[in-house]
């Protein structure tokens, strides 16, 4: 078992409890356990850093306080909503690199008898925790269900793979992380260049016509790649994009209908879990249809390496072709 | 013949004085001065059509010392914190964080271009300070029967829905250690105000 300190974040309590309950599901499987620190605050999600700088900060700050002092060997602190992780991140980051905010952060941090070094926590999303520490073999060789002929759509969205303080993506437009996460599972992963696209967060309440117009083009562009649904690491792309399509739909004569998942969800169903025991079913969108379809159709079998999800050979081309130079080691079939 | 315009040294000296002001306020290292004016930020952002101005041209505004205009404009409120132009901008200027400046000297000065963002970020903070945690359905609820009335029909079924999957409770959480939390905020407050 790998142990991480985890900070959950408001949503996972409430609009995001299928995040919550599906994760829960996938930890043993994965071999990690998650120890949620002791009355962790609200980090303020974009709003608190957005209008202030010292209080935005302390609050963000009592939360990598209280895991420093739970903090017993070297975990790191693993956050799973996209805002939560770039918020801690970002404090810890900029304690560290910038001395007269982190001496006013511990000035405040003071008045609650607390204290934070930093650099002494280290925050990490869920997914990168899963692609490195876990590996992709041994989600491989969890699966048991898997999810062949699901045509699903990668859908980062911002905050994971950017600003990326620690710098721990090569690619922060069309990062492959999601990708090869979905295709050990089994899934069929559409190409999906919007994958790291806004999903307007908090748009949709503050200036709606912006917000929907987003949410249209990641909607329109997964339908248009023959995506089933769109998968996702965060709360508040889920709840946009799910909650917020009829909106969508109305406001520009529409009709799409494109179910959105967490990859946590995805994970559940393949390790053999009930979906519904991953909270498939509670989106607003409902993906409960489109999974079940995939997996009716879906042989049972089991995954072989990590490896099984990518493209198998092309037939070469018939006789009537020019002539092609043949390949040495050649497991084409003639 | 085209003649290279010099600001005159009044514009040049509230430009720098502005530019200073904003700099020392944002809280990473901003880098704006390395502006180079290649606008790859304004054609980076998903929001730029919605915008005022686009993040190149406010930060000309600022150099120029247009307090007021930019002070006014939208283009921060329109900001979705999306870091494409962090990522982007050749010069590696922190602009999302710039932009977070904007707001809060737009807050100081009550010079934002409408204020339901304002309110909007204003309640969430409100309320996360109180409970330590964030409230979604009272954010909401309040919000739209302030801003969006008309978007009421189509939202209440949402919220409905949202009820019966089990993804919205009606009462807030709530931290054990509120006083602490908020010891630590009114703290940071003062240290805030005294910057």
């Amino acid at each position: 078992m790998m142990d991480y300190l985890y900070y959950p974040g408001c949503s996972m309590e409430g609009s995001g409890r299928s995040y919550r309950e599906s994760l829960a599901g996938i930890c043993e499987p994965l071999g990690i356990a998650l120890h949620e620190i002791d009355d962790w605050n609200c980090c303020g999600a974009t709003e608190y850093v957005s209008l202030s700088t010292t209080p935005a900060y302390a609050m963000i700050a009592r939360n990598l306080a209280l895991a420093a002092g739970e903090k017993k060997d070297g975990e790191s602190l693993v956050a799973a909503c996209s805002a939560c992780y770039l918020n801690l991140a970002k404090a810890d980051h900029y304690m560290g690199t910038q001395p007269s905010l982190n001496t006013r952060v511990n000035d405040a941090l003071g008045a609650g008898g607390l204290h934070y070094d930093p650099g002494t926590v280290k925050v990490r999303h869920l997914l990168e925790v899963i692609l490195n520490d876990v590996g992709l073999d041994k989600v491989t060789a969890a699966v048991k269900k898997p999810l062949t002929g699901l045509k699903v759509a990668p859908y980062l969205g911002c905050m994971v793979p950017r600003p990326d303080l620690d710098g721990a993506y090569t690619n922060h437009e069309q990062p492959n992380d999601l990708d090869r996460l979905l295709r050990a599972l089994g899934a069929e992963v559409v190409d999906y260049p919007l994958k790291t696209e806004c999903c307007g967060g908090h748009m949709t309440q503050v200036a709606p016509k912006l917000g929907l117009e987003l949410i249209r083009r990641l909607v329109a562009e997964a339908e248009r790649r023959e995506a089933v649904m769109m998968v996702t690491v965060c709360p508040m792309c889920q709840i946009n994009i799910d909650a917020y399509q009829g909106e969508m739909n109305a406001m520009f004569h529409t009709h799409h209908k494109m179910p959105i998942v967490f990859f946590t969800q995805l994970m559940g169903v393949a390790f053999g879990l009930e979906p519904k025991q991953v909270g498939v079913g509670r989106e607003y969108t409902n993906a409960s249809k489109a999974l079940a379809r995939a997996l009716k159709a879906a042989p049972e079998q089991t995954l072989v390496a990590a490896g099984a999800g990518t493209v198998a050979h092309r037939p070469r081309p018939d006789k009537r072709a020019l002539p092609m130079p043949r390949m040495a080691d050649s497991e084409v079939e003639e | 013949m085209v003649v290279a315009q010099v600001s005159p040294p009044e514009v040049a000296d509230a430009g720098a004085r502005f530019l200073a002001e904003v700099t020392s306020k944002t809280a990473g290292v901003s880098r704006l001065e390395m502006c180079i004016q290649c606008g790859s930020c304004g054609g980076s952002c998903p929001s730029a059509s919605a915008m005022d101005h686009t993040p190149r041209a406010i930060f000309a505004l600022i150099r120029a010392g247009k307090r007021d205009e930019v002070l006014r404009s939208n283009t921060p409120w329109m900001c979705l914190s999306c870091y494409h132009c962090v990522v982007r901008c050749p010069q590696e200027i922190e602009i999302t964080d710039v932009m977070y400046t904007l707001k809060v000297m737009a807050e100081e000065s009550h010079t934002y271009p409408n204020n339901v963002g304002p309110d909007f970020t204003g309640v969430f903070i409100g309320q996360a300070r109180r409970f330590g945690r964030s409230w979604e359905i009272g954010l909401t609820a309040r919000h739209y029967l302030r801003h969006f009335i008309p978007r009421l029909p189509g939202i209440t079924p949402m919220a409905f829905g949202l009820f019966r999957h089990g993804r919205i409770g009606i009462l807030p959480h709530r931290i054990r250690e509120r006083k602490q939390l908020q010891a630590i905020l009114r703290r940071a407050d003062e240290l805030e105000r005294a910057r």
